[in-house]
């Protein structure tokens, strides 16, 4: 910056767009961080869970002598011993009116309703030592039947099958209903798939959307501080302001007496969008010991209890003429909740209700998602939150629509998509999309992929009955983020809003602290936050401070999820920034003796106008501070606060595309290229801009190739540890070549678009159209996620190919049990 | 997670192991690189009382040359016995698993005999092992015998080692000249294997002369393919001529099922993999 | 308790501990090395890597007591005199972190690939880090980072 200070205003680099290296990399790179298991506090205590291996049993008996005698234990307490302080623990959108929610106490008394779910907490002096007596803790279960297949518990009744809760007498939670005949935004889709199935094409399908693990790197831990007039939490948190309003509103604890901390964070995609139980169990013990307290969970019991992602059947309906133009579109979901409804919840699914019609002009459509209990753990917002399985599904079934009329996958959406001409656009689930160029993504992202090229690979693998066959898979998807105009979430039912707050405070030497209600955990606020506002105030970039993750900082926030960071959170700092640049004007107008209207700001100076005089804003700043000469009844403070609520959503979009070589001698699959080019509007950072793209692409990849969270007919989770719930790893994965086209949003000041789901939203139809692509001649037309090489060998071999290819339920590494498959690990008489 | 508590000696020389040993017994647990051992403490599906460590007998580590075989000790880090010119000049197929066997940073912690010795049948070692005929030097109170890898590998995480005993070294028959390969199949890297084949083949003008196959993760231990290696014997090594021979991979095997495949399916990879190895060996 | 003493990033320590305390958490709880993190319980992750005796180990897979007498280097110790190493600056320059809570662990692991091969295929790269999860990146700037820390020589340097 320094470069720039003379230049003239209008020829200052702008931040915006530039490649900044990363404000946060310094800590990170050198090991200088602060995660929450770092914190040590004086006195502090340690607690162990004690969980339940069971998915569905009642508690007979909970017996702590044993483990209160050990040493150093300082307290052990049962779900009867916290029943009264722990709170609960909340959801926060009751999709419908009549909702079945199950109360969720922290710690169960009575019954525990999925494996992993904690029966009694230890408290001792060291981490090592809670686990010792925590190993001590005699629980007697009465194990009682489990509700495990989604399925099987959407049809169940108290007189019929198995229910997660009997007590409720019901697994059905809530059935949201969305048509676009009684909405007003589309025709009847009944009558659209009557008229196909006469004259057109009825194309139905059921996939399969696996239930998934978020898997953050770093493990979830909470500290709490009892110490003093405030109880101080530490979280490794993306929601420390919803989680300081829950804890309140739960426990009754005044929310002033409470401040949430996030501190460094490793990572959430949602994971860590929540208010668990064990946050709710650590807040209780440490208020009743007065002591601090410290819970990090191991990676086993985040797997099991931390919240899981996706796990719905859909079932598809889709009418078109005999020309490849849908008519109508009609889907059924089953959403697993697990066994309660959490802080979202059934309104993951909600989510994606709106974008299964996608980037297309269907006339009709209708949506139908019942949400289940069962006895598994929870679900809630994994990356895309419910728009990955909506894009899945129209995605997939696009190409089966292509099949079906023989045109080429990327020719049918065309005839589809909305033209660039129509933006803006009104969609069949009453969504305003205002900008988008598809044809020009769609472009882009051929010519570099070489698509021609590979479609005549393709052919001639084909025709010579080449053992490797080429499959390439598209993806043309655009999603709904920036969660949300505070307006939809009322009408959608949902308890909060979804605003951003933002506050800049103009220091007296010059620097500036800017405040967001953001929650960084990965995402580079600091970084593109500063960018921001070293443009809009022309104050260097370095000079910039962003604060966050702190509710006593940070007062009012609505957090980070939902790729809202920067197109709501951005824009409130766009705002406070403005704010405090109309209150410089009129002391810059006194100190220059010059009237308002003749003063322009430009590259962080107000000048007067056909004049060299002018003052730099830091220099109102000091001016402010020392107050000696201000206007007359001018407040000494240029500080500035902006909440700010999204007028609509935003609607990044792009096309995929993916190359994948498919082994069909052994069904392994070898990714040749992906290629993708996002229509993110206009970027702030493009270095970030590319991380958030790859980290989200390898997770849309992971899902259609290789996680899933399986339980065994005990409902005993199997992919229970790494071992054996597959994260891919650098050897897994390629190089990407991204890039992007750019249709500014016109519903923001900076014309962004969200970018921290796109790449997972894409990637997981394009990946899996491409193994179908390849072996589509072979008789295959659906390989279930994830596609492991079993399941692709036996979709070409088996009869009844590509059908339910679930794996037998045995872990290699059994983290309960110690049991490899039928293989005890532990008897070996050396190791390795 | 942290274990449960235990003690601790860590011996200077395997007679001091073995007093140790015979001292705890039952209640002991010998520890050599720790890599499988300290995630079954850490999640705490065993609890010795006593944990002896290997780690400071000098005399167990290193690969040295002893006539017709190399002897390689069994405290030998993998990385060690991958990079050694001994084991790569005269047992090739030992190196090419060990370029496979988990990380890298597993391989520069993990020893040759702790991982032979803990006898997981998904192991990376025990089919080279088996396949190149090693032979196990085993040392006990009464003194030293050697075990023929036919009959180290008993079951499950079963050896022919006593529960008094040590495994001291292993020593490998020298394969010099041989085409080795180790064709190991997972669906992510880090993963143990799916299956595995070990192939090396002696080839001699075009024509295998002999081959020894071992087979990882498809039964209770490493499985020798003994219907294979006859049936390449004299064969073209083209991929016809090694064709119908790998078709006979799958014979007498009892592989596991579980979330990566069914035990039909590792029988097909078993035949496709050796299939492969056994070209990938000779060459061709 | 056992006695240990050990070199740690250049410093001398001794302390009794239990056998049962792994490397990681002598480093994080006794020593206040907290830029060494644990990520998994089944040494999968590699988040835990440091350099033990000058090679890459998993400190979540090795007991304090076996590290007695050795040396033992963590990303804490990498930096020397104020200069960030290669990596660890490569790491920066590419982007090839985001939430940070693998990167320790990565870096780590990437110099030991370095010392052992300065100049890296992108599929030695990718296989040398196979024993380390990242969940953000998508490992594709890791790999531009390490390939940028080869170009500069990293891997003579250190």
């Amino acid at each position: 910056m320094t470069a720039t200070q003379e230049r003239p205003a209008d020829e200052v680099e702008r931040e915006i767009g530039r490649d900044r290296r990363r404000k946060e990399d310094q800590r990170l790179i050198t090991g200088r961080t602060r995660w929450t298991d770092n914190l040590q506090l004086p006195g502090m205590l340690h607690l162990a869970m004690v969980r339940s291996p069971f998915a569905h049993a009642r508690i007979t008996s909970v017996d702590t002598s044993a483990a209160k005698q050990a040493t150093n234990v300082v307290a052990v307490l049962t779900g009867a011993d916290l029943a009264e302080t722990a709170g609960a623990c909340i959801n926060a959108w009751a999709i419908t009116t009549d909702q079945v929610t199950p109360a969720h106490p922290p710690m169960p008394a009575d019954r525990v309703t999925f494996a992993g779910e904690i029966v009694a907490v230890v408290a001792a002096r060291s981490a090592a030592e809670a686990r010792d007596a925590a190993e001590l803790v005699e629980v007697e279960y009465d194990e009682l039947p489990a509700a495990l297949d989604l399925k099987e518990a959407a049809a169940a009744t108290s007189e019929q099958g198995v229910l997660a809760h009997p007590d409720l007498g019901t697994n059905k939670s809530a059935l949201w209903r969305f048509d676009s005949a009684e909405a007003g935004t589309g025709g009847n889709v009944d009558e659209a798939i009557e008229k196909a199935r006469t004259d057109g094409i009825v194309i139905e399908r059921e996939y399969r959307q696996q239930r998934l693990i978020p898997a953050f790197m770093e493990p979830r831990s909470v500290v709490v501080d009892p110490t003093g007039e405030q109880i101080t939490m530490w979280s490794a948190t993306q929601i420390p302001h919803i989680l300081r309003f829950a804890l309140a509103a739960t426990t009754g604890v005044p929310e002033s007496k409470i401040r949430v901390i996030a501190p460094d964070v490793g990572g959430g995609f949602g994971g860590k969008l929540q208010q668990t139980p064990e946050e709710m169990i650590t807040f209780a013990v440490a208020r009743r010991l007065g002591k601090p307290v410290k819970y990090t969970e191991t990676r086993s019991e985040s797997l099991m209890s931390g919240h899981h992602g996706r796990d719905q059947w859909q079932k598809l309906t889709l009418a078109a003429t005999k020309d490849g133009t849908v008519t109508g579109l009609k889907v059924d979901l089953l959403a697993d909740l697990g066994s309660y409804v959490a802080i979202v919840g059934g309104g993951v699914p909600v989510l994606g209700a709106f974008m299964f019609n996608a980037i297309y002009k269907f006339p009709a459509y209708q949506f139908n998602c019942q949400t289940v209990l069962t006895n598994k753990t929870w679900t809630d917002a994994y990356r895309g939150a419910g728009r990955p399985e909506a894009t899945y599904a129209i995605e997939r079934l696009m190409n089966e629509l292509a099949a079906e009329v023989g045109m080429d996958p990327l020719e049918v959406r065309e005839k589809n998509w909305i033209r660039h001409d129509e933006f803006p656009f009104t969609t069949v689930a009453g969504l305003e999309y205002d900008s988008g160029n598809y044809e020009a993504a769609t472009a882009k992202a051929k010519e570099i992929f070489g698509y021609d090229e590979l479609r005549a690979e393709q052919r001639r693998r084909r025709e010579s009955g080449d053992p490797v066959q080429l499959g390439i898979g598209v993806s043309t998807f655009t999603e709904m983020c920036g969660l949300a105009p505070s307006r939809v979430l009322g009408q959608l039912n949902y308890g909060a809003g979804g605003w951003e707050h933002a506050s800049v405070r103009m220091l007296a030497t010059g620097k500036v602290e800017v405040v967001t209600g953001a929650s960084a955990h990965g995402q580079g606020h600091e970084t593109a936050f500063s960018q921001i506002v070293a443009d809009r105030l022309g104050v260097p970039f370095e000079d910039v401070e962003i604060l966050h993750g702190d509710t006593q900082i940070s007062h009012k926030g609505l957090d980070t999820y939902g790729s809202r960071s920067l197109v709501v959170g951005g824009e409130a700092i766009v705002k406070a920034a403005d704010k405090v640049i109309e209150k410089a004007k009129p002391l810059a107008a006194h100190l220059l003796e010059a009237s308002v209207d003749d003063l322009e700001f430009s590259g962080g100076r107000f000048t007067v106008r056909g004049t060299d005089q002018g003052m730099a804003i830091t220099e109102l700043a000091t001016a402010v501070f020392a107050a000696h000469n201000l206007p007359d009844g001018m407040e000494p403070t240029l500080d500035s606060e902006a909440t700010y609520d999204p007028v609509n959503f935003n609607f990044p979009h792009g096309t995929h595309l993916c190359a994948m070589e498919v082994d069909t001698e052994t069904g392994a699959l070898k990714m040749r290229k992906y290629v993708c080019v996002d229509d993110i509007g206009n970027i702030i950072n493009p270095l970030i801009v590319s991380g958030q793209v790859h980290g989200g692409l390898v997770q849309g990849i992971a899902q259609a190739l290789w996680e899933e969270a399986v339980y065994d007919e005990s409902g005993t989770l199997v992919s229970g540890s790494f071992v054996d719930y597959l994260l891919p790893t650098a050897a897994d994965t390629i190089s990407f070549e991204i890039d992007h086209t750019t249709s500014p949003a016109t519903t923001n000041t900076l014309g962004t678009k969200g970018v921290g789901e796109a790449g997972t939203i894409a990637s997981t139809p394009a990946v899996v159209n491409a193994v179908v692509d390849a072996v589509r001649h072979l008789g295959v037309t659906d390989i279930q996620m994830p596609c492991t090489p079993e399941r692709v060998w036996k979709a070409i071999n088996g009869p009844g190919a590509g059908g339910a290819t679930e794996g037998a339920a045995a872990p290699h590494f059994d983290a309960s049990t110690g049991m490899e498959g039928t293989v005890d690990r532990t008897t070996g008489g050396t190791d390795a | 997670m942290i274990p449960a508590q235990f003690d601790y000696v860590a011996p200077t020389s395997v007679e001091d192991a073995l007093a140790a040993l015979a001292q705890h017994g039952d209640d002991a647990k010998i520890i050599a690189g720790g890599q499988s051992l300290l995630p079954v403490l850490r999640m705490r599906l065993n609890a010795p009382e006593m944990i002896i460590d290997l780690g400071r007998i000098e005399s167990l580590r290193g690969v040295r040359d002893d006539g017709d075989a190399i002897v390689i000790g069994a405290m030998t880090p993998h990385a060690v016995v991958g990079s050694d010119p001994l084991v790569n000049e005269h047992a090739a197929l030992i190196a090419k698993a060990v370029e496979h066997l988990a990380d890298a940073q597993i391989r520069h912690r993990g020893t040759f005999g702790g991982a032979l010795a803990h006898a997981d049948p998904a192991g990376d070692l025990g089919a080279p092992a088996l396949a190149l005929g090693a032979e196990f030097v085993i040392q006990g109170s009464g003194g030293t015998r050697t075990v023929p890898a036919d009959d180290f590998f008993v079951d499950l995480f079963e050896t022919a080692i006593g529960e008094d005993e040590i495994l001291t070294e292993v020593r490998v028959p020298k394969h010099t000249g041989w085409g080795a390969h180790y064709e190991k199949f997972v669906r992510v890297a880090h993963q143990w294997p799916i299956v595995a084949v070990a192939a090396a083949v002696r080839v001699d003008g075009g024509t295998i002369a002999e081959a020894r196959i071992g087979l990882t993760n498809m039964g209770s231990t490493p499985i020798r393919a003994r219907a294979v290696e006859s049936a390449l014997a004299g064969q073209p090594a083209t991929a016809d001529g090694v064709r119908a021979a790998a078709e006979q991979a799958a014979e007498g095997t009892t592989p596991p099922s579980d979330l990566n495949g069914d035990a039909d399916y590792r029988r097909h990879l078993a035949r496709v993999l050796t299939r492969r190895a056994v070209l990938a060996a000779a060459g061709s | 308790m056992t006695r240990i003493s050990l070199t740690v990033d250049g410093a001398q320590v001794s302390d009794d501990v239990e056998p049962r305390m792994l490397l990681v958490q002598y480093l994080r709880e006794r020593l206040g090395k907290t830029g060494t993190v644990i990520g998994c319980d089944t040494s999968n992750c590699g988040a835990c890597t440091v350099h033990l005796d000058g090679t890459s180990v998993k400190s979540c897979n090795v007991l304090a007591v076996q590290a007695d007498g050795g040396e033992v280097t963590t990303i804490e110790g990498l930096a020397q005199d104020g200069q960030l190493h290669p990596v660890q600056e490569a790491f920066r320059e590419c982007h090839g972190l985001q939430c940070g809570f693998c990167t320790p662990g990565m870096i780590m692991q990437s110099v030991d690939l370095l010392n052992t091969n300065p100049n890296p295929s992108e599929e030695e790269i990718r296989l040398g880090l196979e024993g380390n999860l990242c969940r953000c990146t998508g490992y594709h700037n890791i790999v531009r980072a390490v390939q940028h820390a080869a170009g500069q020589g990293a891997g003579v340097t250190s």
